[in-house]
């Protein structure tokens, strides 16, 4: 394509920067030793060391997953720290103890955590690198019964239910990166809301990465009670390092009877430069179970990592549940993201939805990848899959793998998939109009977007829109 | 000083050449026609004026006000008042129409130095325009042109020029598809938006539309070369006697 495109410049990501912070960390490597040393410092009960070590020795009898559509350098997990934590955090729940330094970060992201700041409605727990900030709105939360905390807090406070909850959707086993997750998991989010409880805030985690050679491995686990529902919203940045990081998270979703769990991602972690140096490796497995007429609805809005790899999936156990994902993925420069869903029928009359919009700029690579199963006993049951590939310029891909299977003949499933351009032409139209071309491909992948920004929460649609402009910025030629 | 003003303009695609020296001064409050064979280079012309980069200009200049043209990107050029209707309006899925003309709009207005509108006093300003295609608002909130019929298309184009009011507007063949009716409403509402310090450039292959929008100067395009330029009545000649006459060729050997 030809010179006004092209001649766009490549903004800064504007989150590149590092926090000086004193900290504690693991020695570098992994081994039993480390897994006793986080669980050691998280002041754990045995159980869950001896979880943590089951995970750890499973975990060496695995191998790294290939099948995806990614390639990567041999990834040396004896390489790295798998705890990094600031030497000054607060003890837990104390906001207004927090370093100050910390505080001025998030204020930075765009995050202000004291609470006559934050957008109103909206509680936060700040993740950073491999412990919680803090968690603002605990005490409006409590009032209605909902228990919103690190995770760390979770084990010590709730330890019942984060044993009864945790790896009953995604087992310890599960997979390679999910295995290395239970064994060296350090923070993350923990959310219960009680029975018949209509959560009255979003509710959020912010996740950054801010220590060199170290990686992010949290764990986040939302139980919503028969009859309950909650909308949850994640964020993650981090910044420009010309290592790769490693981020393997897990994420638990539990939908009993009756219950809703809405669970929004906008992950813009740094994706390395344009020439693929450095960036996030985003290795992440997310899985809700919903039970009868329950209902678990994912929205991703995926522009960062140098890879993505996750497929948010939903096990509709119950009769009447419902699975939903819509997701955005945009890869540009050296990016690669494989990432797709996947939905597997078991209860009577289930139904799951699936709406993937991919858009892939400069010389990335972007697959979306998604499976639909509907077993015997799921009568009923119906899927529907909308798979929207844009190109932007010549040199990047689109891959589509979809696997469908479908067990009894009272089952539907509809697929339907297209690619598409952003031309000259459309660009030439808008700026005939007098938009930039800035504004002109924003607006245009705003609008193929659009049916996946319609169902993030209101406060960070505008968010994820200003977001996909940024990050495709210099995408064409 | 003329509004816009062409001279000796030289332009190609790739290695080849296809607009051949074109001359062409219009005057603020004038209607200029473009006639000529298909494939003369008449939305050639047009999308140069506008700065499509697939073209390149290879030698002469155009004005507009007296300020270089050529220079300008094509969003400055819209923001100088340069619009162009294009003979095949693009599509944007998911971007509402009333969400598009807002951008564009505020987008003029910033570069003009005015305050932009709010959507509600932008929603007013759309109902007045709006009348202006005869149309109700449940089209603001259709996608930009998306499933739009040929003709719904057109009357689109008609719709932005209304809310945008260029100095120099190019129809580039607004008429084609239209049935009896929608040409009225076109040709009314290019008439309505007709103001002394506007002009407008109506490329055309039928008289038709000329009965409605009458043309101080009618041009023909033959091979990238303006051929003959006359009075309306050029027009009506031409409907009565094609082109060969002019070209030397007969049409059907013009590619
Ligand atoms: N982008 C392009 N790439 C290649 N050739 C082009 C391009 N644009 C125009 N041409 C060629 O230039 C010549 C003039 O085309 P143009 O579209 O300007 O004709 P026109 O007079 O508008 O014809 P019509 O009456 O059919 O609309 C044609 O031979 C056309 O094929
Ligand atoms: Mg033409």
């Amino acid at each position: 394509m030809s010179s006004p495109v092209e001649a766009l410049v490549n903004r800064e990501y504007k989150y590149g920067f590092v926090t000086d912070i004193e900290q504690v960390t693991a020695a570098i490597g992994l081994s039993e030793d480390t897994v006793r040393f986080i669980s050691a410092k998280k002041d754990e009960p045995t159980w869950l060391l001896e979880w943590r070590l089951k995970a750890y020795r499973r975990w060496l009898e695995m191998t790294e997953p290939h099948w995806a559509n990614i390639h990567h350098a041999p990834i040396d997990y004896q390489a790295s720290t798998y705890y990094a934590a600031p030497k000054t955090t607060a003890p837990l729940g104390s906001l207004d103890e927090v370093d100050p330094k910390l505080l001025e970060t998030y204020e930075k992201l765009g995050i202000p955590l004291s609470e006559q700041k934050l957008l109103a409605g909206v509680a936060v727990d700040a993740i950073f690198d491999s412990v919680s900030v803090g968690t603002t709105f605990k005490a409006t939360l409590a009032k209605s019964g909902v228990l919103f905390c690190s995770f760390g807090e979770a084990v010590r406070e709730h330890p019942e239910l984060v044993q009864k909850y945790l790896g009953s959707v995604v087992p310890a086993s599960d997979n390679f990166f999910a295995a290395l997750n239970a064994a060296v998991f350090s923070d993350g989010s923990f959310v219960y809301v009680p029975k018949g409880v209509k959560c009255p805030m979003e509710l959020s985690t912010y996740f950054r990465i801010n220590a060199a050679n170290s990686g992010q491995f949290e764990r986040t686990l939302i139980v919503a009670d028969e009859g309950a529902s909650v909308s949850y919203l994640e964020g993650c940045t981090a910044p420009k390092r010309n290592e790769n990081q490693l981020h393997a998270a897990v994420v638990e979703l539990i939908a009993l009877d009756d219950a809703s769990i809405k669970y929004s991602t906008v992950q813009n972690w740094y994706a390395g430069d344009e020439n693929g140096l450095g960036g996030i490796y985003n290795f992440v497995t997310k899985r809700g179970k919903a039970m009868h007429r329950a209902k678990i609805s994912w929205t991703q809005v995926e522009t960062g990592s140098a890879i993505t790899w996750k497929y948010p999936s939903v096990l509709l156990m119950g009769d009447d549940s419902v699975g939903e994902f819509y997701s955005v993925a945009v890869v540009n420069g050296m990016q690669q993201a494989d990432t797709g869903t996947k939905m597997i029928h078991m209860g009577r009359n289930s139904r799951s939805t699936i709406v993937s919009k991919g858009i892939s700029a400069g010389r990335g690579q972007n697959s979306y990848r998604g499976q639909v199963k509907i077993l015997p006993k799921a009568a009923g049951s119906r899927n529907y899959t909308q798979c929207d590939s844009m190109l932007i310029g010549n040199r990047c891909g689109a891959h589509t793998f979809p696997y469908i299977d479908v067990q009894n003949a009272s089952s539907d499933v509809e697929h339907e998939a297209s690619t598409s351009k952003i031309g000259e032409d459309q660009i030439f139209y808008c700026k005939q109009r007098g938009l930039n071309t800035e504004n002109a491909i924003s607006v245009i992948v705003n609008g193929f977007c659009k049916e996946v920004f319609r169902e993030l929460p209101m406060e960070f649609a505008v968010e994820a829109q200003k977001l996909l402009g940024v990050s495709l910025e210099g995408s064409v030629g | 000083m003329s509004l816009l003003q062409v001279v000796d303009l030289h332009a190609t695609v790739g290695e080849t050449e296809i607009l051949k020296g074109i001359s062409l001064t219009v005057n603020a409050g004038e209607v200029h026609a473009i006639m000529g064979p298909n494939g003369s280079g008449k939305s050639t012309l047009a999308q140069v004026l506008a700065g499509h980069p697939a073209y390149t200009v290879t030698s002469g200049t155009v004005t507009l006000d007296g300020a270089d043209l050529l220079d300008l990107e094509p969003e400055e050029r819209a923001h100088a008042g340069v619009f162009l209707a294009f003979q095949y309006p693009v599509e944007i899925p998911g971007v509402t129409n009333a969400y598009f003309l807002r951008m564009a709009y505020n987008e003029v207005r910033k570069a003009r130095g005015l305050e932009e509108l709010d959507p509600i006093d932008f929603y007013d300003l759309l109902e007045e325009k709006l009348k202006v295609v005869r149309w109700g608002p449940e089209v603001m909130e259709r996608a930009v042109n998306f499933g739009f019929s040929g003709g719904e298309k057109k009357r689109n184009e008609i719709l932005q020029m209304a809310v945008l009011e260029p100095r120099l507007a190019i129809l580039d063949e607004t008429d084609s598809g239209l049935d009896i009716d929608a040409m009225r409403i076109v040709a009314d509402g290019v008439n309505q938006l007709r103001r002394p310090d506007h002009a407008t450039i109506l490329v055309t292959h039928y008289q038709r539309l000329l009965d409605y929008i009458v043309p101080d100067f009618v041009h023909v395009l033959a091979d990238g070369r303006i051929v003959k330029s006359g009075g309306k009545e050029l027009a009506h000649e031409l409907e009565a006697r094609g082109y060969e006459w002019l070209t030397g060729v007969p049409e059907a050997a013009v590619a």
